[in-house]
Parts: C-alpha cells; structure tokens; sequence
C-alpha cells in the first residue's frame, strides 16, 4: 500500500527566494504567523471529472481547506479569512497582486492549481512572500486521485519546513485503541486515521482486549498486546495486509512492546513469578536477548533514535522511576529525581529529550527532561493522563487523558489530546468514539 | 433459591404497602434506603489503611471461600485478611484435587497502564506463592494480569480504587 499511496514528484522549480518570513518554532503560539491560503484553483473540465471520481464539489477547495486545518492546529500560523480576499485563485496563482495581500495582513500566501492529467490529479502550489513580494518555494505533484488529503498534508509539509526550517508532521497517521461500553467492561479495538483524524479505520473488531499500538518507525507494521485466548502477549501486524503474528515463545505475558529505531528489533516486557524484565527480539534470526535482569519491575522501554541507549521505568528504587542504561543492559542509570512518581519514558526522535508521565500528588502530568535527567518541564496537569507520543519531528506530544466518574457512575472518557513541546498549543484530538494508547507514525514520504 | 423466595416476600410486602399507604410513605421509605447506602459508602469500616476489608464485591468459591484478596496502592504484600482468605482457597483446593484455577491480577485506575500490568502480575504471584506454601501445586495455578483493564468499581475515590486492587481465584474448569 505504501508504493502505492507515494506521490511522484514531477517537477520541482527551484527557488531563489531570501527567507524574509520565518517563524520562530521554540516560542509558542504567542504571535501564529498571519497566512492565506487561497483555494486552489482548478478549471471546469477537470472540477467535474473530479466531482464524479471524488464525490466533492470543488477538489482545490477542499486541498486547500485540509491546508488550512493543518497550519491552524499547528498554533504557529493564523490562516486568514477567506471572505476577504481580494483576488480570483487562478490570477492569484500566476502573480499575486501583493499590495492586495498585505492589505489584509497576510504575511504568506499559498496559491495553487488543480488538473487532471490522464485521470490523475496534479497539483501544483507556490508559497509566496508578501512582504518581500516574493516567491518562496514552487512544487507540483502527480497522483491518483484518491490521495487528495494527503497532497495537502504534503503541502502543509513543505510549507512547514520552508517557514520553520524543520521538517513537519503532517503528512502522517495515528494508531491507537478505540474504546467503548461501561468501564468495567470495556471494549478495545485497534484504529487508526490520518493525523488530523480523516480516514479513521477500526484494524480489529473488539473480540478480545488490545493495548498500546506502536508504529515502527520504518514502515507501516505495529506492535501491540493482545489478550487473543486470554493469553496476553505482543503481536506484530502488517497493516497493509492485516497478517498478524505473536512475537517470540515466551511462557507468560509480554508487554509494553515497541520497535527499535531501525525497525529490526522488538523490545518488550516479559512477566514471568511475579517479575517483569525487558528482553529484545531480532525480527530476522528470532534471538531473544534478556536486557535487564532484576527483580522489580522493568517495563515501558523506549531507544534512543541512534539505537545505543534505552530509557524504560523500573521500581527498584521502591518506586516507580525513569533509567536510562546502554542497549546492551549495561550502565544503568536513574535520571528522574524529582517529587512523584515517573513513568512511560519515551525518547525523542531528535535525541535531546525524554517525555514522560508524573504522578504527584494525585495529579498526572506529561513532561520532558534531558536525557541525563536534567530541565525537567511539566507541560500539562490533569486528573489522569500518559502514555506521551512524539510527532516525527520532535514538536508535538500525543497522549490520552480520563475523566473522573462521579458519584453517580457517570463522566468517565478517554480522549486523545495534543500539546506543543513549548507547552502552549493543547488540543483535543478528535476521534469517532472514545481514544487512548495513541502513537505517531513517521512521516509517509519524505 | 431460598434467597429469590425472600425477595418475592419482600416485594409482595411492598406492594402491599404500596395499595395501603401513600406515595409519600414510599418515598420517605426510599430516602432512608439511599442515606442508608451513602452512609455506608463514606465510612471507614470497609478500608483499613487503604487496603479494602468490606465484601461488596466478594464472591464465594464455596460457602466460606472468599474468592479475592486486596492490596495497598501499588503494593503487592499480602495482609493478615489476604493470608486468612488463601488458606480457605487452600484448604479447599486440596479437597477439590480436580479444580484448576487462574489467578486474575489487577489494579486501580491511578497508574500508567503498563506498569499497571506488571503490578497485576505481581499481586497474583504473591497469591499463587501463598497457595504453593499451602501445598496447591504450581500446575494447578495460572496467572493472568489485567493490569487497570477490568475494574469492578467504575468509581474515581478511594474506596473503589480499593475494591479494584485485587487478585481473583477463577475456576478454570
């Protein structure tokens, strides 16, 4: 599916623009970046072969509004109303009339032109300053039509990168468990959907409890844990051909799995007598390699992007805390020395960083810290959330979060919620039924 | 069966009442059985320290065999009650010799889920150890840990946290 859904890159028209516009991605949200995105354009013929294919009315409208969301929810930009602008999308495209642009503050334009070419869709968009009155960036792609949403996420993409000098995020999906029925009963099924929540899919139907999906960072396979049989252990699946598969023979639960940078190895808990240790699986030759050996509890492993050091919580200390140690088990470390207890560590795609979960005084937080332990910043407080996610490029944290129940049984939830890694941008992230366990894949194409 | 008869007594009576006096006695009448229940729920009889001691919840294996023991937040020592509770699974499992069990480990809803599941796995060991020194075979015993997955109370206070802090003796045939 994956060769499938890539985008071919047609042309590229290089640009020679002077980075006049740039947004500053450490500050927050204080000042989002006024931009308009202005429909893109697309003429009669193809608007109505489009129409007839896709189901929608006017398909460069609808890219642009995809655009339009992404760079909104990011918090850094302010896409403006498009009531007030002043010039036809088509014109616009070939030279925008700058003075008209500025006059409603825009300080960035997007334009664009939709067509079918041979019953594909080809879209092709320039970013432009207005300030400066100059052009930023061209690019045109070629695909079929069905990947509509996902040409504008690869727009937002390089609009990102363009104005933030980073890479972005948007062109990417979420994997998580959809949850529904009374608590004491509940029923989990794994989904997934496109990060801003189009496209959601149930991947199981409910039949047995599943847990915490991760993506593996090279490609579309998950692992997660399955109570299949009542034997609860990690499961390996394709989502591309939904063939799925236990991870290793292991006498007892396996949990807390995810993938190593490369993609090669799993790293997993195994329980076994009442004590829970980290172990590896080569997906290759299936060697099974034991990383810690104590008897407390060492769960929730996560690698550090280059695949040398693991940072997991154990409670050896008596309580629940976070450890960094080689990936060979050596070197063991604790580096979380604040009030409270810590857990589910996750390493940071840019290697600087470990989010986690807090629980102090009856109160969960996610934060990060360094990886030595050090700047610890709590990002959000609430009555219960965890299990942090990063966006591929570092910025952005996805977790979950529960309501209390009242007296009366009722107001429990489970939604999934976003934050900027400055800790300003939180946002509920909506998904069809109630959410937890969600994790970011990479990014699709690159 | 002896237990349905008195419900249908029960509520023969009420209805009874119900044609001879008011609404108002009625409600009046449903009044004192809510307090009666709210008061029961706030007082501190059922938790000792915060390790659940009341029997809201428990089941019986066989008369006088409770099925469940309960545990300090994230804990997993076996108190007095607990050890009291295994020695009856004991004594009854030796009896039984045919029965086969599976020991269903959980926690409350205020830790992160993974580690919650290695918690609930800890909880039913140390109430398949306990069992083993009562000489219950290792054979006999399965261990299944549903972490905060399963609560018995849907409840966020204290007291259903308590309840849900548990290992469970399951038949398993």
């Amino acid at each position: 599916m994956r060769n499938l859904i890539i985008l071919f890159l047609i042309f590229i028209i290089p640009t020679k623009a002077l980075g006049l516009i740039e947004v500053d991605i450490t500050r927050g949200n204080l000042n989002p970046l006024p931009i308009a995105v202005s429909p893109l354009s697309i003429d009669d013929e193809s608007k109505k072969s489009f129409e007839k294919t896709l189901k929608k009315k006017d398909i460069g409208s609808e890219i642009s509004k995809v655009i339009e969301k992404n760079l909104k929810t990011s918090g850094l930009f302010n896409p403006l109303d498009k009531n007030a602008f002043l010039q036809a999308p088509d014109i616009a495209h070939l030279k925008p009339r700058f003075e008209d642009w500025n006059l409603i503050k825009a300080q960035a334009l997007i334009t664009g032109k939709v067509k079918n070419v041979d019953d594909k869709l080809r879209v092709e968009f320039r970013l432009w300053d207005v300030l400066a009155g100059k052009e930023m960036m061209a690019l045109a792609f070629t695909t079929v039509p069905n990947n509509w949403r996902r040409v504008g996420h690869i727009i937002t993409d390089k609009v990102y990168e363009r104005l933030t000098g980073e890479k972005g995020y948007f062109d990417t999906r979420i994997i998580y468990v959809a949850e529904e029925g009374p608590k004491t009963k509940r029923i989990k099924k794994l989904a997934i959907m496109d990060q801003d929540g189009a496209n959601n899919k149930f991947l199981t139907l409910g039949n047995e409890l599943v847990l915490t999906p991760r993506f593996n960072p090279s490609s579309q396979m998950v692992t997660y844990l399955s109570y299949f049989r009542n034997l609860p252990r990690v499961y390996l699946l394709d989502i591309e051909t939904g063939i799925q598969e236990v991870v290793g023979d292991f006498p007892g639960m396996t949990f807390a799995p995810r993938f190593s940078p490369d993609g090669k190895k799993i790293i997993m808990s195994f329980a076994k007598d009442g004590n829970s240790d980290i172990y590896t699986m080569d997906l290759e030759n299936r060697i099974v390699e034991k990383i810690t050996n104590h008897p407390s509890i060492d769960t929730s492993p996560s690698y550090s992007p280059d695949g040398k050091f693991i940072c997991f919580n154990s409670d050896r200390s008596g309580y629940q805390q976070i450890y960094v140690m080689k990936s060979d088990g050596s070197n063991v470390k604790r580096i979380s020395f604040g009030n409270g207890l810590y857990g589910t560590p996750v390493w940071s795609p840019r290697g600087d960083l470990i989010a986690f979960t807090k629980l102090h005084k009856g109160k969960f937080y996610i934060g990060v810290m360094r990886t030595d332990g050090s700047g610890e910043r709590l990002l959000t407080e609430n009555f219960y959330q965890e299990a942090p996610s990063w966006s591929p490029n570092g910025r952005v944290l996805i977790f979950y979060r529960e309501t209390k129940t009242d007296d009366k049984g009722e107001g429990f939830s489970a939604k999934l919620w976003s934050i900027d890694l400055t800790g300003y941008n939180e946002r509920l992230v909506d998904t069809p039924t109630d959410a937890s366990d969600p994790s970011w894949s990479s990014l699709l194409s690159n | 069966m002896k237990k349905l008869v008195i419900r249908n007594i029960d509520q023969g009576a009420l209805m009874k009442l119900n044609k001879i006096l008011k609404n108002t006695f009625l409600v009046l009448f449903a009044c004192l059985v809510l307090s009666a229940c709210a008061t029961s729920k706030k007082s501190t009889g059922q938790m000792q320290g915060d390790v659940y001691t009341g029997t809201d919840t428990v089941e019986y294996l066989a008369s006088g065999v409770p099925d469940r023991v309960f545990f300090a937040t994230n804990e997993s020592v076996l108190t007095t009650a607990s050890r009291e509770t295994l020695r009856k699974q004991a004594a009854w499992l030796r009896k039984n010799s045919d029965i086969t069990i599976v020991l269903e480990g959980h926690a409350d809803e205020r830790g992160t889920r993974e580690y919650n599941l290695a918690l609930g796995e800890r909880r039913a060991n140390a109430a398949k150890d306990y069992l083993m020194t009562y000489g219950i075979s290792s054979n006999r015993i399965s261990v299944l840990s549903y972490g905060k997955e399963r609560p018995v109370d849907s409840g966020s206070n204290p007291l259903a946290w308590s309840k849900n802090r548990r290992s469970v003796t399951v038949k398993a045939n």
